[in-house]
């Protein structure tokens, strides 16, 4: 049967038809009805849906009959493809033999193509290069072709031409999948080895755990092990991803499918972990296996603070599908009681916050992202904060720490100097540069992870049009010169609005902050003062100024009725705001002040 | 009582009235049908206002008709203050004396300015020397208390002209005056130039300095700034009338659209000659709407309607929480309320920003 077994992914820069391909593919393959069918298939969220982005890891098993007769079945993993979860992607790619590498029949290489190929050819896959929307008149299948030849170096010749949308060429994609896609090795014989590449939450069944097995094979009954922790359970169900899941006796060497066993949430398991048979287990787990740790903080506050306990139970339910969120309770004197949450980056952050609104109907204040910094004090003890409010005294500090990364950033020839120029202001060193490929260049710089955190990868696609594309990784602390900005309004200091910045950056942050809040907070009654503050020394200001008029000429015995409902309106929407003194803040300027103007 | 007549519509207004008169005697019908339903509803009125629409565009014996129709089905007490709207382009000195014997003591003139062109804009049938006689004659007959009506802050208005209007009305030594500012209303047609770009509003800050000006001008000469857009020659001259839906007294409203309030209950008529009249031709009543306040609902009003007065709100009306409070303090800081015998009343520049400062006060 492993003869007959394809693992492979599709990998593609962002609307160059992943998830259109993905629907071909399944719709091909008979799996599901015209009736059942929607596009995006494979994203199940709103989210992934709405904004054209896969958040999960997803897998299904399409059966297909090839040419030479013989059946085949066709382990398609779902990836996503934003940055903040490239270990996620790692992990699928691990799972898989060979990659579709899709290109725009018009667009032609662009960088996220670029960097998907690295990733692919970092586990050695084999790249079948697909050109996608020939239909478009714009399509240029001769010019393309040699991109992929010149830029990415691999063989176009026997590139797949067809068009997702219009249904046309899909047999051949299918076909050359199962031509050229080698099928994965392994026996069934050896002892269990099998890769954890995702997991979800499923009311009635606990954790669902898809997985890769390498060798062995994964039975109903067995004992198994998680290689990371040794905890162990029984399995009660294995089977495949169809539309739906499917029951089936074994996992075979060599397969993709899932595991039910009793595991309570997604935070019990860990993605990249090995699972072995508790009796007899493998030797050593399978390679790559990371503790996923999260890179940016940032609290989350109910706007109204009686709805507190609604939060928290949100928040314990919202875990159980998301292990890579960190929280634990927090309080500020602004925004009262909620949670200090790590996430994997921004926009696991944002995710996070949207799925809260949406699914779990939460109003909620989230406070400016924090890296976690370092600090030695006098007294010998070494403190970490990612929290502005339990910044230490500057008079007790002896050394402060921040993290640092390597980033790896890779762009067309022509954006070299925007690139270096951006990677300077961001505070990076250490340049390092690498010829990948023909009119490509890797740029290697070690830079501050708050610098990166907050819109570094969204300015990288603005000055390189969306060719540049980047990854990074932690390399450690280092010595840093750290102060804690604090915004005042009317006098008054908002601790949620407060951030660490470098010294050197401090009044660029003060004066952005001031100006952001004044874009943010609507005009009152009087004169709002914003100050950006070190210690005691203001940096910083802004000024918005007070309306002068706000009054109907008549009130008479047919307006009360109007004026008054549209009183409850606004009282309504004053419950949406933050009072700071006599300030209504805003839910969205607390995460605002970091988003620069020109975005 | 609204009267749903004018000999043309205004531009600027969005009461509700029609142009033909041929309806007249067919509502006068209806009105008294209505009344009659409401006599035994309410006690004594110490107020009657004619208001519209345009009272004064009826003929007198209709006048004469409908004021009797009022009193034969309810009491007024001697000292009522019984006020009629007029046009001074439908006054005559003969008039007015007929007027008296009707019973009315107080006349709303609906004067609006003294300059020939803004009256042209304002789309008023009187003149600026109508005005004058008119407020003259009406002096001169020295049995009514004068309330004049007047219009300011539109674009291209200069400052000069409306304190030449304020001057020329202030040497007639009305005993009210009401001045609004313009706004633009959506249903009426400056709306309908605002929306095809013909016409704009004056910007807020203009609009800010006519207000200041026009309350600092008034106030100079012994006027009490009372509401809004009220002044009054002493606070013996306020409008008996106007305080009452300010401060959820009852009141009755009859007529078409017109609003009436008693124990916590709002209630108002079609806005529609033909369907008031059917409606109580058949029988029927005319109330389209109504709602009943709860206690919140009627809080919630009585801290806008004072915040729209000199008399202000009583400190404990609003909001317990330490935001309330300290913005309480942050507009008394501003300048824009006091606090009298432990009221929260809105200062001139306060009465400027007046609509808004319920929100702040409020949990």
């Amino acid at each position: 049967m492993i003869k007959n077994t394809r693992n492979f992914s599709i990998i593609a820069h962002i609307d160059h038809g992943k998830s259109t391909l993905a629907d071909r593919l399944i719709q091909q393959s008979g799996l599901v009805s015209e009736r059942e069918f929607r596009d995006q298939i494979l994203d199940n969220m709103d989210i992934e849906r709405e904004r054209g982005i896969t958040i999960k890891s997803n897998a299904i098993t399409l059966p297909y009959r090839a040419r030479n007769g013989e059946t085949y079945e066709l382990n398609l993993i779902d990836t996503p493809g934003h940055v903040d979860f490239s270990y996620e992607v790692s992990r699928a790619l691990a799972s898989c033999e060979g990659v579709l590498l899709l290109v725009d029949a018009a667009q032609g290489v662009e960088a996220q193509t670029l960097a998907n190929l690295y990733a692919a050819m970092e586990h050695d896959l084999v790249i079948i290069p697909v050109i996608n929307k020939i239909d478009l008149p714009a399509a240029d299948v001769d010019r393309v072709k040699e991109q992929i030849e010149t830029e990415l170096g691999l063989d176009a010749e026997h590139a797949i031409l067809c068009s997702a949308k219009q249904g046309i060429g899909i047999d051949d994609v299918l076909e050359v999948v199962v031509e050229r896609i080698p099928p994965p090795s392994g026996s069934d014989a050896e002892p269990l080895s099998a890769l954890i590449f995702d997991a979800h939450y499923d009311s009635f069944r606990g954790t669902i755990i898809s997985c890769r097995v390498f060798e062995g094979a994964l039975r109903q009954g067995d004992t198994i092990r998680f290689m990371s922790n040794g905890a162990t359970y029984r399995v009660e169900e294995v089977g495949l991803f169809r539309l739906n899941r499917e029951p089936a006796t074994q996992l075979a060497a060599g397969s993709v499918g899932y595991v039910v066993s009793g595991v309570k949430t997604v935070s019990d398991t860990r993605i990249g972990d090995t699972i072995t048979n508790h009796d007899r287990p493998a030797a050593a787990p399978l390679p790559g296996f990371k503790e996923v740790k999260p890179m940016v903080f940032s609290s989350i506050y109910p706007i109204s603070s009686d709805e507190f306990q609604s939060l928290t139970e949100a928040l314990e339910k919202y875990k159980l599908n998301d292990a890579a969120l960190i929280y634990q309770k927090d309080s500020s004197a602004a925004l009262g009681q909620g949670f200090r949450c790590g996430f994997l980056g921004l926009l696991h952050l944002e995710i996070v916050q949207e799925r809260l609104e949406r699914e779990f109907d939460q109003s909620i204040i989230m406070t400016v992202p924090s890296v976690q910094y370092r600090f030695t004090l006098i007294d010998g003890e070494t403190i970490t904060v990612e929290n502005p409010q339990y910044y230490p005294d500057p008079l007790k500090i002896k050394q402060a720490e921040e993290p640092f990364i390597k980033a790896s950033i890779f762009i067309p020839e022509r954006y070299m100097g925007a690139v270096m120029k951006l990677c300077m202001d961001k505070r990076g060193v250490n340049p390092r540069f690498q010829n990948s490929i023909a009119g490509r260049i890797e740029v290697i710089f070690e830079m501050p992870l708050a610098e990166v955190v907050f819109d570094f990868y969204d300015k990288l696609k603005t000055i390189t049009q969306g060719y540049g594309s980047f990854d990074y990784e932690l390399i450690g602390y280092r010595e840093s010169d750290l102060a804690k900005l604090d915004i005042l309004v009317n006098g008054e200091k908002v601790d949620a609005l407060s951030l660490i910045v470098h010294r050197d950056r401090a009044r660029e942050w003060g004066v952005q902050v001031c100006d952001r809040l004044k874009d943010e907070i609507p005009r009152h009654q009087f004169k709002i003062a914003i100050q950006g503050a070190i210690g005691g020394k203001i940096i910083s200001r802004s000024t918005i100024s007070a309306f002068r008029k706000d009054v109907t000429a008549k009130c008479y015995g047919g307006d009360i009725t109007r004026k008054r409902k549209l009183l409850e309106k606004q009282k309504k929407g004053k419950r949406k705001m933050k009072m700071v003194g006599s300030v209504m803040i805003p839910q969205s300027a607390f995460v605002a002040v970091l988003k620069s103007e020109h975005d | 009582m609204h009267v749903p007549f004018c000999k043309s519509k205004c531009p600027y207004c969005d009461f509700y009235s029609v142009t033909s008169h041929s309806s007249v005697n067919r509502w006068l019908q209806a009105l008294d049908r209505e009344a009659d339903f409401y006599s035994r509803q309410f006690a004594a009125f110490d107020t009657l206002y004619l208001g519209g629409g345009t009272p004064s565009s009826l003929a007198d014996s209709e006048l004469a008709w409908l004021i009797d129709s009022l009193g034969r089905r309810f009491t007024f007490s001697p000292s009522a203050e019984v006020t009629m709207e007029a046009n001074p382009d439908d006054i005559l000195p003969q008039r007015l004396s007929r007027f008296q014997a009707m019973g009315i003591n107080r006349i709303s003139l609906g004067v609006q300015s003294f300059s020939d062109d803004e009256l042209k804009f304002l789309g008023r049938r009187n003149t600026a020397v109508q005005n004058q006689q008119v407020l003259e004659w009406i002096k001169a007959c020295g049995s009514f208390s004068v309330a004049v009506d007047l219009m300011y802050g539109f674009k291209g208005q200069m400052t000069e002209s409306w304190q030449k209007t304020l001057d020329r009305t202030l040497d007639l030594h009305p005993e009210h005056l009401s001045c609004y500012q313009l706004s633009i209303e959506q249903s009426t047609r400056f709306g309908r130039l605002q929306r095809e770009g013909l016409m704009e509003p004056l910007n807020e800050t203009q609009q800010g300095d006519f207000f200041m000006f026009t309350s600092e001008h008034l106030q100079a000469r012994g006027y009490v700034h009372y509401e809004i857009s009220n002044f009054s020659r002493g606070i013996e001259h306020m409008s008996r009338h106007n305080r009452k839906y300010w401060s959820h007294a009852p009141y009755l409203g009859l007529g078409p659209a017109a609003h009436s309030f008693q124990n916590g209950i709002r209630w108002w008529n079609a806005r529609s000659v033909e369907q008031y009249c059917l409606a109580l031709e058949g029988g029927k009543s005319p109330v389209a709407g109504s709602e009943n306040l709860s206690i919140e609902k009627l809080r919630l009003e009585s801290l806008f309607l004072g915040l729209r007065t000199r008399d202000g709100i009583g400190v404990e009306a609003i909001g317990a929480s330490p935001q309330c409070r300290s913005a309480l303090l942050q507009l008394q800081t501003e300048g824009l309320v006091r606090i009298e015998n432990g009221n929260i009343v809105p200062t001139q520049k306060g009465f400027l920003i007046a609509d808004s400062l319920p929100l702040l006060l409020l949990d």
